[in-house]
C-alpha cells in the first residue's frame, strides 16, 4: 500500500470499493435517514467529516498506541469528534438534528469510521489517511444520496422539500407511493443499486457457494 | 406489571431493532450465513443489552442529567453532552469484563461466543438502545425490560434471516444480485412482514 497515489485513495471507494456496496460497512444509518434529501446531506457531511478527522487523528498517534488498547483509543477519538458534530448541529441546525435524533450519536458505532481507522489509518501516514477518510465518506454519501433521491422523489413527489411532481393531495396528478417512505423500501433500493453496480463492474460479483448442475436427463415432452 | 409486558412486546416486535430501526445492520448482514453463529451472536446481544441499558440508565440519571449532581453541591451542572462518550465507554468496558468473567467461569459459553463478543462493542443496536432509553426517559425498571426486549427482538430477526439464507444459497440468483444484493432484498421483505405489527397499539 506504500505507493498508492492520493488520487486513487480518494476516488477508489466511490465506485470500485464502495463502503456500503462492497465492504458491507455503515449500513445501519444508511437506511434510516434517507427519507428526505435535506436530512441525508447533513448526515453525509457529518459522517465524511468524522471519518476524515478520526482517520487523521488515529494516523497521527498510530505509533504511540499500544496494540492491546487500540480499540478503546480509537473509540475515544471518534466519540469526541461525534460529540463536536452533535453539539454543532444542535446549535446551528436544530430542526435537522431533531429529525436525525439518535443517528448522529450512532456515527460512533458506524463501522465505516471504525473500519477505516482500524484498517487504513493504523498503517498509513496522516495525509493519505485523511484522504482515505474523505473518499470513504464520499462513497457512503454517493449511495445515501442515490437512495434518498428515489425515496423522496417517488415517496413524496419532491426533492429537497420542493415539490416536483405535484401530488394528488395538493391538487396535482401524482399519487405518491407511500411504501417508499417506509423502512423496507430502503432495503429494496440498496439491493437493486448493488445489482446495478455489480452489473456495471462484474469483478465485484460474489462467487456462488453452489453451482447448479446442468440437466443431465432429457425431460419427457 | 402489564405496563412492563407491553413495553417488552413493543420492543421485540413493533419497534424491532433490526427491521424497523436498521440498527446493528453490519453484523446482521455479515454474520447471518449460518444458523448456529446467528444464535450465538443473538444470545450475546441479549445478554449485553440487558446489562448495558440499565447501567447507562443509572449513569444518566445519577450523574449526567441536568441537576443530577445536586447532591454534590453542583445543581446547575449539565453533563449530558458527555453522554455519547460515557455510553460507549460503558459498553466497551462491560463487553470486556463479560469476556473475562465468561472465560474464567463458563468456558464453554465463552468458546461458543468466541469472536462475537468483541464485535458487539461496535454493534449499533447496543448503542442505539442506550440512546433510545435516554431519549424516551425510561425509568430503571423500564430500562431493564427495554434492554432485554430489544435484544430478544434483534436475536429473533438475525436467526430468522440466517434460516432464510441457509436455504437461499441453493437457489439460482442472477449474477449481480448474488450474495449481498439478494440479502438486502430478503431483509426488505422481512421488514415488510414485521410492519404488520405496527398496527398493534399497546
Amino acid at each position: 500500500m506504500a505507493d498508492t497515489s492520493a488520487k486513487q485513495v480518494l476516488f477508489e471507494p466511490i465506485f470500485n470499493n464502495n463502503p456500503i456496496g462492497l465492504q458491507i460497512l455503515g449500513i445501519c444509518s444508511a437506511l434510516a435517514v434517507t427519507t428526505s434529501l435535506n436530512v441525508t446531506i447533513v448526515m453525509c457531511l457529518s459522517v465524511t467529516a468524522v471519518t476524515a478527522f478520526s482517520s487523521l487523528a488515529v494516523s497521527l498517534v498510530r505509533t504511540q498506541i499500544p496494540a492491546s488498547i487500540r480499540i478503546i483509543v480509537q473509540m475515544t477519538i471518534i466519540a469526541s469528534l461525534v460529540i463536536v458534530v452533535d453539539q454543532l448541529l444542535k446549535a446551528y441546525a436544530y430542526e435537522i438534528s431533531k429529525q436525525l435524533s439518535v443517528f448522529v450519536g450512532l456515527i460512533i458505532t458506524n463501522c465505516i469510521v471504525m473500519g477505516r481507522a482500524e484498517g487504513f489509518a493504523m498503517k498509513n501516514g496522516p495525509v493519505l489517511s485523511f484522504l482515505d477518510g474523505i473518499g470513504n465518506g464520499l462513497g457512503y454519501s454517493a449511495m445515501l444520496l442515490f437512495v434518498a433521491f428515489f425515496r423522496e422523489l417517488l415517496g413524496a413527489g419532491s426533492l429537497f422539500g420542493f415539490s416536483l411532481l405535484p401530488t394528488v393531495n395538493e391538487g396535482g396528478w401524482y399519487v405518491p407511493n407511500g411504501l417508499l417512505l417506509l423502512p423496507p423500501s430502503a432495503f429494496f433500493i440498496i439491493g437493486l443499486a448493488i445489482w446495478g453496480l455489480r452489473s456495471w463492474k462484474p469483478e465485484q460479483v460474489e462467487a456462488p457457494e453452489y453451482k447448479l448442475s446442468r440437466h443431465k436427463a432429457k425431460e419427457a415432452f | 406489571m402489564e405496563h412492563y409486558i407491553s413495553l417488552a412486546i413493543k420492543a421485540i416486535f413493533v419497534e424491532n431493532m433490526a427491521l424497523a430501526f436498521f440498527l446493528g445492520m453490519c453484523t446482521f448482514l455479515a454474520i447471518s450465513k449460518k444458523i448456529e453463529a446467528a444464535i450465538g451472536l443473538g444470545i450475546a446481544v441479549v445478554v449485553v443489552l440487558t446489562v448495558t441499558v440499565p447501567v447507562n440508565n443509572l449513569l444518566y440519571n445519577g450523574i449526567l442529567r441536568e441537576g443530577a449532581l445536586a447532591w454534590a453541591g453542583l445543581p446547575n451542572v449539565d453533563l449530558s453532552f458527555l453522554g455519547l462518550l460515557t455510553y460507549i465507554g460503558v459498553i466497551a468496558a462491560i463487553v470486556q469484563i463479560m469476556e473475562m468473567v465468561l472465560d474464567k467461569y463458563i468456558p464453554s459459553l465463552y468458546a461458543a461466543l468466541g469472536v462475537f463478543l468483541p464485535l458487539i462493542t461496535v454493534n449499533c443496536a447496543i448503542m442505539g438502545a442506550s440512546l433510545f432509553m435516554v431519549e424516551r426517559d425510561y425509568t430503571f425498571g423500564e430500562s431493564i425490560v427495554y434492554g432485554f426486549g430489544a435484544g430478544l427482538g434483534w436475536a429473533l430477526a438475525i436467526v430468522a434471516l440466517a434460516g432464510i439464507r441457509e436455504k437461499l444459497k441453493y437457489s439460482d440468483v442472477p449474477e449481480g444480485l448474488r450474495g449481498l444484493g439478494i440479502t438486502f432484498i430478503t431483509v426488505g421483505l422481512m421488514s415488510l412482514g414485521f410492519m404488520s405489527f405496527s398496527g398493534i397499539s399497546l
